[in-house]
């Protein structure tokens, strides 16, 4: 038997959200697209009430706002169900999923420090791989930061020297 | 009294530089910061500018135990992208060094367990084992580590047929060493008591920290990539799924070296059952749109998610790599267990561990402990439970 996606989960998730757009790039890769303030409701279902696994989160910086995609992985038909939503770039703000997944810490620490988007109610926004002496307001996966930025020179701290 | 016992941040000998902050009250571990960054390369930043066959190459040197799994990923996640079906031979192959690498990288993870606790005897027979593969790998792809085999729709390199004499005469040879050191590690009373019931992770923690790989299945998760999102020739070979529910450093040990077996009987059935024919497809134009593949990666799944404008660079490549989320687990891993246990447990989800060799205890701004005094305890426990074995 070949293993694809359920579609009775796309169904509940199309009830639930009727404004969400679900596009099936192959048997077991499905990406739905939701607006910012239902990420964390559905990420919740999925995760306690359904048992998906988070995979990871994927940021993107587009020119119509910075993406987000959390991939959530159900393993027995091994299906990825790719949640994505748009954050606007004056308002870079998400709610944090961390409160009920300990998995979601690390991964939105990265996206925090890599794209400079704010995640609601995280318990420990810092960041996790740039350098300490790293610029807070500098996020290096940004579009515009390789040209602005290409002969940047973190400033050395009194034990490098 | 709280204490730190700083374990890390670098080691020159393998990557993955970790800093694990063990807070510790008297003997025992009761919490635990880890801190990873040292060797961000911008890996990710670096893909954006380069062509597709310049990526694989690129994260071929993410990691340099687990080289293979990184270019797999990727391939597979461009071939999803444009829809691309590499020919049969080529899935084979590139399957059967998946699994080859499977086996030295567990290898080297046992050695190294071994050596930590006080069994140099393990770590040296381990290893020496281990060497024929590198051999065999040398004597298909030239190279002895980053192989290279994998391409955007195919395989780099054919498997010559005079080499399958070779490949099989080792698997005999595997299977009857990995057979006694199976039996090695569950017979001996002194490495069962080291690493039973210790660093638990129970199943919640399993799924709430959502570790991959032989952490997950050591844990009662019975999650497997190559079952659950078969690719390449995963689907077209017969092989079981090695799940415990202890949680223990034992079970991991145990998915581990039973793991080989399987590994072994994968390779067996791809040489016989290998086609022969090409072993690439042209690839011409990479079309816009998004991919995900995921390998499983000796330590657990590799991610990769590539989104192509339709240029010959990729837009976006999002790379995740197994131990980014095993490492996390170690804080409920490790917590209750005394020092001596907390560097055999910190390495049961095998990231590069020998960081602790740089390990310093500081109290009121002294060096206390260095990195070989924690291996001293570590051995010293052993020391102290094969003299009680032996009354």
């Amino acid at each position: 038997m070949k293993k694809e996606y359920s579609k009775e989960i796309l169904d509940e998730i199309g009830a639930k959200y009727p404004q969400a757009s679900v596009k099936i790039h192959a048997p077991r890769r499905i990406y739905i697209r939701v607006a910012r303030d239902d990420v964390h409701e559905l990420a919740k279902f999925l995760f306690m009430e359904k048992g998906y696994r988070l995979s990871i989160a994927t940021g993107i910086d587009k020119r119509d706002g910075m993406e987000i995609i959390y991939h959530f992985s159900h393993d027995p038909s091994g299906t990825y169900y790719n949640i994505k939503t748009l954050v606007p770039k004056d308002d870079l703000k998400i709610k944090s999923l961390a409160d009920f997944l300990p998995a979601a810490n690390w991964i939105e620490r990265e996206i925090h420090e890599l794209l400079g988007i704010d995640f609601v109610g995280h318990p420990n926004l810092i960041p996790l791989l740039t350098a300490e002496v790293w610029p807070a307001d500098l996020h290096p996966l940004r579009r515009d930061y390789a040209d602005e930025h290409k002969e940047l020179k973190v400033e050395k701290t009194k034990e490098d020297r | 009294m709280k204490r730190i016992v700083p374990i890390g941040p670098y080691h020159p000998l393998q990557e993955e530089p970790e800093f694990f902050k063990l807070i510790v009250e008297g003997e025992k571990v009761v919490d635990l910061e880890i801190n990873i960054g040292y060797n961000h390369r911008g890996h990710e930043f670096l893909a954006q500018k380069m062509t597709y066959d310049q990526v694989t190459f690129l994260v071929e040197r993410i990691c340099g135990i687990c080289s293979d799994s990184h270019p797999y990923a990727f391939v597979l996640a461009v071939e999803d992208v444009a829809h691309v079906e590499p020919p049969p031979r080529a899935q084979y192959i590139r399957t059967i060094i998946g699994e080859l690498e499977r086996i030295h990288s567990h290898y080297l993870w046992l050695g190294l367990a071994g050596h930590f606790i006080g069994y140099n005897t393990v770590w040296m027979w381990v290893w020496r084992y281990r060497e024929p593969l590198l051999d065999i790998f040398e004597l298909i792809m030239g190279n002895r580590n980053h192989y290279a085999i994998n391409k955007v729709g195919g395989a780099r390199r054919d498997i010559l047929p005079e080499h399958y004499g070779q490949i099989d005469k080792y698997l005999d040879l595997l299977e009857e060493k990995n057979t006694m050191f199976t039996k090695a590690v569950l017979d001996d009373p002194v490495i069962r008591a080291r690493l039973e019931n210790v660093g638990v992770l129970s199943k919640e923690d399993a799924i709430a920290y959502a570790v991959l790989g032989p952490t997950a299945r050591g844990s009662g998760c019975a999650i497997d990539v190559r079952k659950d999102d078969p690719y390449d020739a995963y689907d077209k070979v017969d092989w079981d799924e090695i799940v415990f529910d202890e949680g223990d450093v034992l079970a991991k040990a145990k998915v581990r070296l039973l793991e080989c077996f399987e590994s072994i009987k994968i390779v067996r059935q791809c040489l016989r059952d290998m086609p022969d024919g090409p072993i690439e497809t042209r690839v011409d134009e990479i079309t816009p749109g998004e991919g995900i593949c995921r390998h499983e990666a000796p330590r657990g799944e590799v991610f990769h998610y590539v989104r192509s404008d339709g240029s010959n660079m990729p837009a976006r490549h999002k790379i995740r790599a197994p131990s980014f989320m095993n490492i996390p687990s170690n804080v409920v891993a490790v917590k209750g267990y005394s020092i001596a246990d907390a560097a055999l447990v910190l390495a049961a989800v095998d990231p590069c561990y020998c960081c602790t060799d740089r390990t310093v205890v500081l109290e009121d701004g002294k060096k206390k402990l260095t990195g070989k005094d924690l291996l001293r305890l570590s051995w010293q426990k052993t020391e102290r439970l094969r003299r009680r074995y032996r009354r």
